[in-house]
Parts: C-alpha cells; sequence; structure tokens
C-alpha cells in the first residue's frame, strides 16, 4: 500500500553513504511488510538495495546469507553435499506465508528483524547456531546470535541506526543432521508451532521451537532424552509466559503441538542412529 | 524516472512512498487491482522484468528502468485504455474456456500469476496459488483453466437455455479491460477519508479541526455538526421502514470502535490520511456493551439511549431498549410435543461473525453531472434503493440523483447496505466537485458489516422412529451497534430452517440485540446459516439416538408437496411448492456418497461422514420488483436494460440466454445493460438471490412483449398474419420471405415482475473428513452437493455459484472469525489475520442438480446464490461427529479450538 507519511528514500550505494539514522526511519529490504501495512510513523527510507551485498557466500566457516538475500535465492542455494542440515531450508523458505511471489521479494534479513514469533527464516537460523552481524551507527560490527537477536513479538536487539547486515551459519551446525515439523490453522496459513531438532556427530540433541513461543527457545541435551526428560524439559522450558497468543493458534494447542513435534524428531533423529 | 509498461515507455513521478500498484493505476493501467492493498490476495500481480509480484507491495522507485507488465500487456504491447485485444495469451484463453472467474476482480492478478508458472507449480496449485485469493469461485473453475479443461459451449445454434455459455464480460474480464468501480480517471478528483472512533461507546465532546484545514490539500472537514440530522439505515429494503432509522451520516454518539468520527476530503489521499491525522477529538467516554449476552439485563449500557436524542421521536417500542427486533411463534404445542418424544435432544450452537471479504472494497465516486444531477457511481447490490434513500436524506427528487455501477467487485450481500453514498453524496453536494471514496481493508473489517453472530439453542423431540414431535429455536442474534438487518436476519433465520420440516409442534423465540461492537448485516444466507448449523447439528445427534441414517430422518420429517409449508405461525404467506426436488437431492448425495473418494492422510487419523440439507424461499417476502427494457435497435441487435448489477452472480449471462431464447436469437446478439438508475424506472435490488428469478422473469417477460412486438409489426408490413411469422437470429422469417431485423427496429418493450408467489429450493450437502486424532486438523475426503435449482439455465454458471458458496461457507466453518476482544476493538483486521480459504482449502466438489422445472420461476428456474452457504457447517459438523464422536457446536471448527474436544470423544470411546 502507499505509504504517505514518506517523505524521502535515500538510496545509498555503500555503507559511507549511509544515512546518520533518525526517528521515523526505516531501513527498505524487500519492502514486503513494510509496504503491507499502514506505517504512520515513517518518513524515510533508507534503500539497501544499493549496498550490493552478496546474497550467499560459502566458506570454510559456513554460510554467510547477507540481510538482502530474498528468499527464492536462498530457496534455489545448492549446498555443498556434507551440510546434510542445509535440507532444512526448502522447509523454512515454504513455511512463510507468502506465496512465491513475495519469495522474489522478501529478504532473510527482513524476516528476522520483523521478529514474527512465525518467521521461518528465524528458525532456521537459530536452529543453526546462527550469528548475526550488525552494522552499527558508529561504523563497528556487532555480533550477536539469532537467540540472542531476537527478543520477542516484533521485538529485535537492533540499537537505533543499527543495521542486520547477515547471518552466518557455522560449518558445524550445517553437517547435522536435521528434522522439522510444522503445523498452521489452514493449509499454508502462518505457523502456529514450529520445531526443529538437530543432532551432532558427539550424538547431542537439539531442539530450536518457534511459533509457539514469543522467541525462539533452544532445548538441548547430550543425548538423546527418554519421553519423560523430554516433557521435563519443554515444561521447564516453556511457560505460560513464554507461549504466544494470537490469532494463529491458541496457547495450549501451540503447547500440545509443540509437545508432539518434539517427541516425533526425537523419534526420527533416534531411530537413524548415531552416525 | 522512466519505466516500460506493456511495452510503452512511460515517464512517472511516484511519490517516495508510493507503491507500484497506484503508480501504475495513475498511468491509466486498471487492470491492476487493489484486494488487500497488503501482499495476501495476489489481485495486483504484475510481472516485473518477466517474474510474477505484488505490485501492492513493490516499492514504486524500484521499477524506474525496468519492465513491467500489467493484465492488459500479456498479450502483447499496447497503450492503457486500448480495447479487448484480438489476441489473447494462452492462459486468458484457458479462462475464458474454463469461465475460470465470476466477479473477476481476482481475475488480472490470478491470470498474471498463472501464466507465470512453470510445469511443476503447475501441478502443485495449492502451493503455486497460496498468494491468489478468489472469493466467488471456489477455484474449481480455477484449476480447470491451468489445466486447460474447457467447458464453455461453443455452438451459437439452438436454444441458449440449457447451455454453458460464457459471461458476455468474459473477454474483458480475462484481458483486464472490465471498468470496476474505481477504475476510471476522472478531472478534479477530490479524496475522502474518514476518522474512525478508537472507542466502542463515546459521546464527541469536541472535534478541532484548525490543524486539518491548515494542511496543504485538505479542502474540507465534516463533522457532525455539519450534517442533516435524519436517522436512516445503512440496511437497504424495498421498505424502507425494514430497517430501523438508527444512524446518522456523522453521529455525536460512537456506538462501536471503528464508528466514523470525521470527515477529510482532500486533493489526494494522503492529504485527506494526514488530515484525519490531525484532528484533535475530546470524547467523553461511556461504559460500552460488548457481550450480547447481557445485552439485555437490567444494568446493561444502552445503546440508543432515548436521552441522547432529546426531541426526536421514541424509537419502536421493545422490552428492552437494547432489543433491535424480536421474533415469537407457536404453532400446535411444544411442551406437549416434547413430553410425548421418546427421543429429546437439546443443545446450544454458537456460529461466529464473518466478513464477506468481496475483493473490490466498498467505495463510491460522486459527481455532479453535466445535468447538474448527483451522480454517483458505486460498488453495491441496490443502486435504485440507495437513490431512493439519497433522496430522502438530502430532500432531492428521484430524477436529481443517479446511482450507477460499473462492474461490481463481488458482494455476498454486505453491498446490500448503504456504507459510503451518504458520506460522498453529502460532500460532493457541499463541494460541487468531485469525490471518492474507497475503503481500506483495513476499514472492511473493522467497520463495515458482517454476517450476525447467533447463539441458537435447539430443543427437538421425536418418536421412537424419529418422527419428530417437536422443535423449538431460543435465538439470541448480535446486531452490533445498528439495527440494520436485524429484523430481516432474525425473522429470516428463524423461518425456512423450521418449514423445511413437517412437525405438529412448531416455537420459535428470537432476539436481535444491540451491543457496542461493529454491525452486522445482510449475508449470503440471510440468518439461514447459523440456524440451520444449529438445527441439521441437532437433527443428526436425533437420527442417532432414532437409530436412524441422516438421510432417512431426512425423508421421513422433510417437508412433501402437499404438505403445508409452517416455520412459527400459521399466518398464510405466498411460498408455495413451485417444484420439489429434495427427494432427488437426498438420493444424488446419498449415492454419490457411497464413492470412498481420497484416502486419508495417515492411518492414525479418523474418518466419518456428514450430511445436512437446506430449504431457502427463493425469493425474500413482501415483494421484491424489478424491471426490464428490450430493444430490437436499429442495427438489428438487441439492447436488455435491467436494474440489477452483475457482481459476479452471473446474471447477466442468464438475463441474455433468457432474452435470446424469448427472441429466438443468438445470445451474442442480445446487449445487457445493468445497474443505472437512469436505464429502468425501478428495481428493488440484486439481492435475496433474485438475479435469476425476479431480474430474470422481468427480462424473460420483456423479451417476449418485444418479440410479439415485432411479430406484428412484421405482419403489419408484410401484411401477413403474426402466428405465420417466425423470429430468427438476424431476421423474422415469413411467408412472404424473410425481413432482416436491422429493418424493424427500433422496437421497444417491458417487462416487469413483483417476485410473488415464491417457491422453495433445496440443497443438501455431504462430506466425508478424515481428522487427526491429536492435532485436530480436518482433511475433507470427499464433497458432495446436490441442488434443486429448477431447471438450470446455465449449468456451468450454476455450478460455478454452488462452489463459491461452498467454499466461502467452509471458510466460515473451518477458518474465519472476525475477532472482537473484550474491549471491543475488531483484532482481525487483514486477511492475514482473517484467513479466507485459498486454493488448498477447498476439495472440489461433485455438484449434482435435481432434474425439476418451477412453474413459477422463469422457464422452470429457482434461486441458487445464497443456498449453497447454508447446509455446509453442519454437514461438516456431522462429519467430523462420525469420525471423531465429538459433537462440535461452534464454527470455526480451527484445529487449535477442536483437538481438545476431538481428543476427549476419542478418548472417551
Amino acid at each position: 500500500m502507499d505509504l504517505n507519511t514518506v517523505e524521502a528514500v535515500i538510496r545509498p550505494g555503500m555503507r559511507s553513504e549511509l544515512p546518520a539514522w533518525r526517528p521515523g526511519d526505516a531501513w527498505l529490504g524487500g519492502g514486503t511488510w513494510l509496504f503491507s501495512e499502514p506505517q504512520p510513523a515513517l518518513h524515510r527510507l533508507v534503500d539497501l538495495a544499493g549496498l550490493g551485498w552478496a546474497p550467499l557466500t560459502v566458506t570454510e566457516a559456513g554460510l554467510t546469507i547477507a540481510a538482502t538475500c530474498t528468499i527464492a535465492e536462498l530457496n534455489r542455494f545448492t549446498p555443498p553435499a556434507a551440510w546434510t542440515a542445509a535440507g532444512l531450508i526448502g522447509p523454512c523458505c515454504r513455511a512463510l506465508l507468502g506465496s512465491f511471489k513475495i519469495w522474489n521479494l522478501a529478504t532473510v534479513g527482513g524476516n528476522l528483524c520483523l521478529a514474527l514469533p512465525a518467521g521461518p527464516m528465524i528458525a532456521l537460523t537459530a536452529a543453526l547456531d546462527g550469528t548475526c552481524t550488525l552494522w552499527t551507527p558508529e561504523g563497528d560490527e556487532r555480533p550477536l546470535s539469532v537467540l540472542d537477536f531476537v527478543r520477542g513479538p516484533q521485538e529485535t536487539a537492533l540499537r537505533p541506526g543499527e543495521i542486520l547486515r547477515s547471518i552466518t551459519l557455522p560449518t558445524a551446525a550445517l553437517t547435522r543432521r536435521a528434522a522439522s515439523r510444522r503445523i498452521s490453522l489452514t493449509p499454508g496459513g502462518r505457523s502456529g508451532a514450529f520445531v526443529i531438532g538437530t543432532r551432532d556427530a558427539d550424538g547431542t540433541f537439539a531442539l530450536t521451537i518457534t511459533a509457539a513461543v514469543r522467541r525462539p527457545v533452544r532445548i538441548a541435551f547430550p543425548r538423546m532424552p527418554d519421553e519423560g526428560d523430554l516433557r521435563a524439559a519443554l515444561d521447564e522450558a516453556i511457560t505460560d509466559a513464554t507461549l504466544f497468543d494470537d490469532i494463529h493458534g491458541a496457547p495450549a494447542w501451540r503447547r500440545h503441538m509443540t509437545g508432539a513435534f518434539a517427541l516425533a524428531i526425537r523419534d526420527e533423529l533416534a531411530r537413524e542412529g548415531v552416525s | 524516472m522512466r519505466l516500460t509498461v506493456n511495452g510503452l515507455t512511460q515517464e512517472a513521478a511516484p511519490r517516495p512512498g508510493q507503491c507500484l500498484r497506484t503508480a501504475l493505476r495513475d498511468l491509466g493501467w486498471f487492470g491492476v487491482k487493489k484486494g488487500c492493498d497488503a501482499g495476501d490476495c495476489g489481485a495486483c500481480t504484475v510481472h516485473l522484468d518477466g517474474a510474477p509480484v505484488h505490485s501492492c507491495l513493490m516499492p514504486a522507485f524500484r521499477a524506474e528502468g525496468r519492465s513491467v507488465t500489467t493484465i492488459e500487456g500479456l498479450s502483447g504491447p499496447c497503450t492503457p485504455g486500448e480495447g479487448v485485444p484480438a489476441e489473447c495469451h494462452p492462459m486468458q484463453a484457458a479462462f475464458l474456456a474454463a469461465q475460470g472467474f465470476q466477479c473477476g476482480f481476482c481475475t488480472p492478478g490470478m491470470i498474471m500469476t498463472a501464466a507465470a508458472l512453470d510445469g511443476g507449480q503447475r501441478q502443485d496449485l495449492d502451493t503455486a496459488l497460496k498468494g491468489n485469493l478468489c472469493r466467488c469461485t471456489g477455484y474449481r473453475a480455477i484449476r480447470d483453466a491451468v489445466a486447460g479443461i474447457a467447458h464453455v459451449d461453443t455452438g451459437a445454434e439452438g436454444d441458449p437455455i440449457g447451455r454453458n455459455l460464457p459471461a458476455p464480460a468474459a473477454a474483458e474480464v480475462v484481458s483486464g479491460r472490465a471498468r470496476f468501480t474505481f477504475d476510471t480517471a476522472v478531472e478534479g478528483l477530490l479524496h475522502l477519508k474518514v476518522l474512525r472512533s478508537p472507542h466502542p461507546h463515546a459521546r464527541i465532546v469536541s472535534i478541532d479541526r484548525t490543524a486539518a484545514l491548515a494542511l496543504p490539500g485538505v479542502v474540507a472537514v465534516f463533522t457532525h455538526a455539519d450534517v442533516p440530522h435524519r436517522r436512516f439505515s445503512t440496511g437497504r429494503h424495498e421498505d424502507p421502514h425494514d430497517d430501523a432509522a438508527d444512524t446518522l451520516i456523522l453521529d455525536s454518539i460512537v456506538r462501536f470502535a471503528g464508528q466514523r468520527v470525521a470527515a477529510v476530503v482532500a486533493e489526494s489521499e494522503a492529504a485527506a490520511e494526514a488530515g484525519c491525522a490531525a484532528l484533535v477529538v475530546t470524547y467523553e467516554i461511556r461504559p460500552a456493551l460488548i457481550d450480547p449476552a447481557l445485552a439485555l439485563s437490567p444494568d446493561a449500557p444502552l445503546v440508543h439511549d432515548g436521552a441522547d436524542r432529546p426531541g426526536e421521536d421514541a424509537p419502536p417500542l421493545h422490552t428492552h431498549p437494547n432489543l433491535a427486533a424480536e421474533v415469537h411463534g407457536e404453532v400446535g404445542d411444544v411442551a406437549a410435543g416434547l413430553a410425548q418424544a421418546h427421543h429429546v435432544y437439546e443443545g446450544e450452537f454458537h456460529s461466529q461473525r464473518v466478513q464477506h471479504v468481496h475483493l473490490e472494497t466498498h467505495g463510491c465516486l460522486g459527481l455532479i453531472d453535466a445535468d447538474g444531477r448527483l451522480s454517483l457511481r458505486s460498488s453495491t447490490q441496490v443502486p435504485f434503493l440507495t437513490r431512493d434513500a439519497l433522496c430522502a436524506l438530502f430532500d432531492l427528487p428521484r430524477e436529481r440523483v443517479r446511482v450507477a455501477c460499473a462492474r461490481v467487485g463481488g458482494g455476498f450481500g454486505g453491498k446490500q447496505e448503504m456504507l459510503t453514498e451518504d458520506l460522498v453524496a453529502f460532500a460532493v453536494l457541499r463541494l460541487g466537485r468531485p469525490v471518492k471514496w474507497e475503503m481500506t481493508r483495513q476499514e472492511q473489517f473493522i467497520a463495515s458489516t458482517t454476517r450476525h453472530p447467533m447463539r441458537v439453542r435447539v430443543r427437538l423431540g421425536a418418536t421412537r422412529d424419529g418422527q419428530l414431535t417437536a422443535m423449538a429455536l431460543d435465538v439470541l442474534s448480535n446486531t452490533g451497534a445498528y439495527g440494520n438487518h436485524a429484523g430481516g436476519v432474525i425473522h429470516h433465520g428463524c423461518n425456512e430452517v423450521l418449514s423445511a420440516y413437517t412437525c405438529p409442534n412448531k416455537r420459535v423465540d428470537g432476539y436481535a440485540v444491540y451491543t457496542h461492537t461493529l454491525p452486522a448485516g445482510a449475508f449470503r444466507g440471510y440468518g439461514l446459516s447459523q440456524t440451520i448449523f444449529a438445527m441439521e447439528s441437532a437433527l443428526d445427534e436425533l437420527a442417532r439416538m432414532a437409530g436412524l441414517d441422516p438421510y432417512a430422518l431426512r425423508r421421513r420429517n422433510a417437508v412433501r408437496p402437499g404438505e403445508p409449508m409452517i416455520s412459527n405461525s400459521l399466518e398464510p404467506h405466498d411460498v408455495t411448492f413451485g417444484s420439489y426436488g429434495l427427494d432427488q437431492c437426498l438420493s444424488l448425495v446419498e449415492a454419490a456418497m457411497r464413492d470412498p473418494g481420497a484416502a486419508p492422510p495417515g492411518s492414525d487419523w479418523r474418518v466419518g461422514t456428514g450430511m445436512a440439507m437446506a430449504m431457502i424461499d427463493t425469493i425474500p417476502p413482501r415483494g421484491h420488483f424489478a424491471e426490464a427494457r428490450l430493444r430490437l435497435e436499429a442495427d438489428g441487435r438487441y439492447t436488455a436494460q435491467v436494474g440489477t448489477a452483475e457482481f459476479g452472480n452471473g446474471t447477466t449471462t442468464v438475463h441474455r440466454q433468457l432474452a435470446a431464447s424469448a427472441l429466438g436469437t443468438d445470445p451474442a446478439r442480445v446487449r445487457v445493460v445493468g445497474a443505472d438508475t437512469d436505464g429502468v424506472g425501478h428495481d428493488t435490488g440484486a439481492y435475496g438471490s433474485t438475479g435469476t428469478v425476479v431480474g430474470g422473469q422481468a427480462v424473460l417477460n420483456a423479451a417476449q412483449a418485444l418479440a410479439r412486438a415485432v411479430l406484428v409489426a412484421v405482419a403489419e408490413r408484410m401484411g401477413a398474419d403474426p402466428s405465420a411469422c417466425r423470429l430468427a437470429a438476424d431476421r423474422v422469417e415469413t411467408p412472404a420471405g424473410p425481413v432482416p431485423l436491422a429493418e424493424l427496429g427500433p422496437i421497444e418493450a417491458e417487462g416487469r415482475a413483483d417476485g410473488s408467489p415464491r417457491s422453495v429450493a433445496f440443497n443438501v450437502q455431504a462430506f466425508r473428513v478424515a481428522v487427526h486424532p491429536r492435532s485436530g486438523e480436518v482433511r475433507i475426503l470427499k464433497s458432495v452437493h446436490a441442488a434443486d435449482a429448477g431447471r438450470v439455465i446455465n449449468p456451468m454458471q450454476c455450478r460455478g455459484q454452488i462452489e463459491g458458496g461452498i467454499a466461502q461457507a467452509l471458510g466460515a466453518a473451518l477458518s474465519e472469525e472476525v475477532i472482537v476482544d473484550g474491549a471491543g476493538q475488531v483484532v482481525t483486521q487483514s486477511l492475514r489475520g482473517y484467513p479466507i480459504p485459498a486454493c488448498a482449502a477447498v476439495p472440489e466438489t461433485e455438484v449434482l442438480f435435481a432434474d425439476t422445472h418451477d412453474r413459477i420461476g422463469p422457464l422452470g428456474a429457482k434461486s441458487m446464490s445464497e443456498a449453497p452457504f447454508n447446509p455446509v457447517a453442519a454437514a461438516l459438523a456431522n462429519a467430523i461427529r462420525d469420525a471423531t464422536g465429538a459433537r462440535l457446536t461452534a464454527t470455526p471448527f480451527r484445529p487449535d479450538r477442536i483437538f481438545a474436544p476431538i481428543m476427549a470423544a476419542i478418548g472417551a470411546a
């Protein structure tokens, strides 16, 4: 929709051209959220598209995803064969409420910065030990884990003027085995519960819970837990205060489905045995 | 900036925050539609350098130097305003052949998306089309179009009745040339925006407009102090007294969060928005009544307090001021009927608030025309009644006001209201300049109308073998802050649900109450969907108690020809069995359901089957009028002028077929022009499923009169006996040889219909479902619907109406709810929060027709627009009950609300 209070667009071509941040500014990534709701407090858009960030960079250390990498670009990524956990990319892209047309515009960084509990890029990068690189207004970089970056529904750790530059997924995480389960109230709808499980070569089992909770919850077990231990850990980590309640699912159902998914993922990853 | 659109290089100067959708429309590309304006519906889809994008989400400045293709240019380069191209794109041709549209508002985006799909995506439309919403079709026709399946009857010979002829506007719709309400550029246009109340109940103490008026571009601010102090109802009926006159254009009392507070008119939408933001309003907040169950308690806050209307006539006397309407009646003795019953079932059912979600939002565009008249181009189902209401409101004679529709982008009852025209007319009359007000999608949710939420208590008694001995309904309907349709809906909702069954003892107690929530209004089914959900669910339980299958219970108790149709009184009425196809519908569905349908998704899913039926009077009561004028033009072609609006209901198609049949001509030679108060004298409107049975009857009468007139004229001229002459496509055959029609025109004839007597139509729906025993997910494995529509004028189109009704009802049964919180605020303000069915949510339904011929409707036809909606929720609930043992009593059956009762029922079994 038209954002009629916006009076200016800045289109920097490099970092040094970024304007000094002021209230009423917004960083423009894909625009798929900014332009989807009235934004009466916005007066200026700073377009990140001209900064020319390479969408995906593979190194020995892992995968670096530029904040401006679109969902479509990520979905097309062909990972090295050893990156078994990269199999999560497809399901996480498909978990986006928006269609493939939105994938052409929406960005990975935008999904993180929006910080919706159902944000599937949050689920993906949190489950794979993602670290955000933030550009500070002073010209520095600040690293922050995805788990710390997303603090609650539509709340991030970004300070005024900070920009999410990229997210790096370490090779160690990408080479884990992984499984996921997701449910929404309607077919293809916004996630009501989304659980990702990973298993390390050393047997470590980790669950990353999103959508059902206000911010990503990570539970790690040194080895496969039995059902009782798993349920106890879930009960401890997911309290009434951490459960998310909105029109996309009642809290009791989100908790119930999260528990069911955690068990199913444990069974799936246990069944395959330790590699 | 410079960009290329449809091969044409264009200069544009987009505003910094402007999206590509409005920039393209500013350049004259009106095929790019606004459905949600938020990236959910896909109606604005264009290709940007070949890739499909939602242009409402695309910053316009990013299109600089790029190439955009809109629906207009899909088949090749063109310029704005150019007519239908000679050649169309293969996907446009496929949508034509399958008639993959109804109102056509989503169609440009749907086709632009479909045209961009690769082979793999076409195989998985559930995923590929998740960003394209259609409210009319139920997606089957769209899936067929993408798959290249054709349905259109291309033959030109023979009687057009009963054939699958395409919609007259089909080529315009698929090429993006069909002009909807706002698809026009008007010189000097002003824009109107409304400031809405944040409080559910308050008195406006003051409105300071100084800052707003000082803003550049702001032309005027209107408040309650400016408008005529004359009350009306937004609900429109043939008799304006059907609805309480309780609404002012702008009121000093706000009765729901979202009510109009003030209007700002400005040179641009942006300036009007800024003007609204600059208004300073002081409210005196009052206690609000949100829960309808508390409305009639002695200490409830009053929604319409007589103390707020000093000097005015008191509103109609009710037992409680919050009672908007009521219905009471009893035949026989229900208490005795229950006492003698062997099986008694009592249950309480809840139907939630749902929104129409026609993709074209409410709105209109008004101006003073060349003759000095007030002229409105509006998105309405009732142009004539709106004209009359404006005349009453502003003391204008009918000839000084014109209301006309362009193509209307869906209605579903929502546009049987005057929601924008009063304010736009006021602004036009005050300012003398053209004014446009196009509601946002958010306004649709917080401040238009919805279905009436209802609590329905049912009591049923039956003999040991399942013969009904008593039926009683106790209904509480929440009409919200205003009484538009409160009475009509409670009466209709308590009528056919009972008259569909023969039972000696029946009773109704119905109450429609005011609350401080957004107003409910007319909605497809008009009260019946809520009561039928309750009744048909209760009858399912009764059948189980009596050990009868649900079809047998209906056969034993449903009303049959020869029996009186009685709801809750013995007052005479004009409803009669013009035909009867319920028996066929039951048998057709029962037989078709023997096929198991799709397999359940997993071995642990529970599978069950359920059905429900519905009866509906074919026409609303107490008169529904239509006039038609048919003219043989000087060129030998025909023009039919009708009052009815085309909003995807397909009446234009039917009217053309009826006229062509009576005139013995090719339907392509008949042009239908509708929905213009200048066109005919009067038309009650396109509601109550009357497009075929009333509007069509008028057309048929006019066409038959014209046929006689033409034959008389030709006979006189040729010295022949009229009975020896015969109309053919483009000529009249006479004993003395053929006479071309072009030599006979112009000749004109009129026809009328008054909507009485009325007949009944029937619908039977059955589902087989799989229910996940822990998640509460429901999958439909098989869906069958039989309809008794009389003689079906256009089976392809009637099938589409039924499929669309089922799809909309599935949304209401499974996912949709306008949620109003305890503070009276609407929580669901976008399509993202209010999930209407996407392609993936709508299974294919096998649609079957009873073979009947109505002696009342035109050429044997009956209505079939609202009715298919009505049995769906109960059929689904009954199937879930069969699968799991859980009797669900409140829609929607969202997984998060039903998983617990389902697990409990399965655990208990």
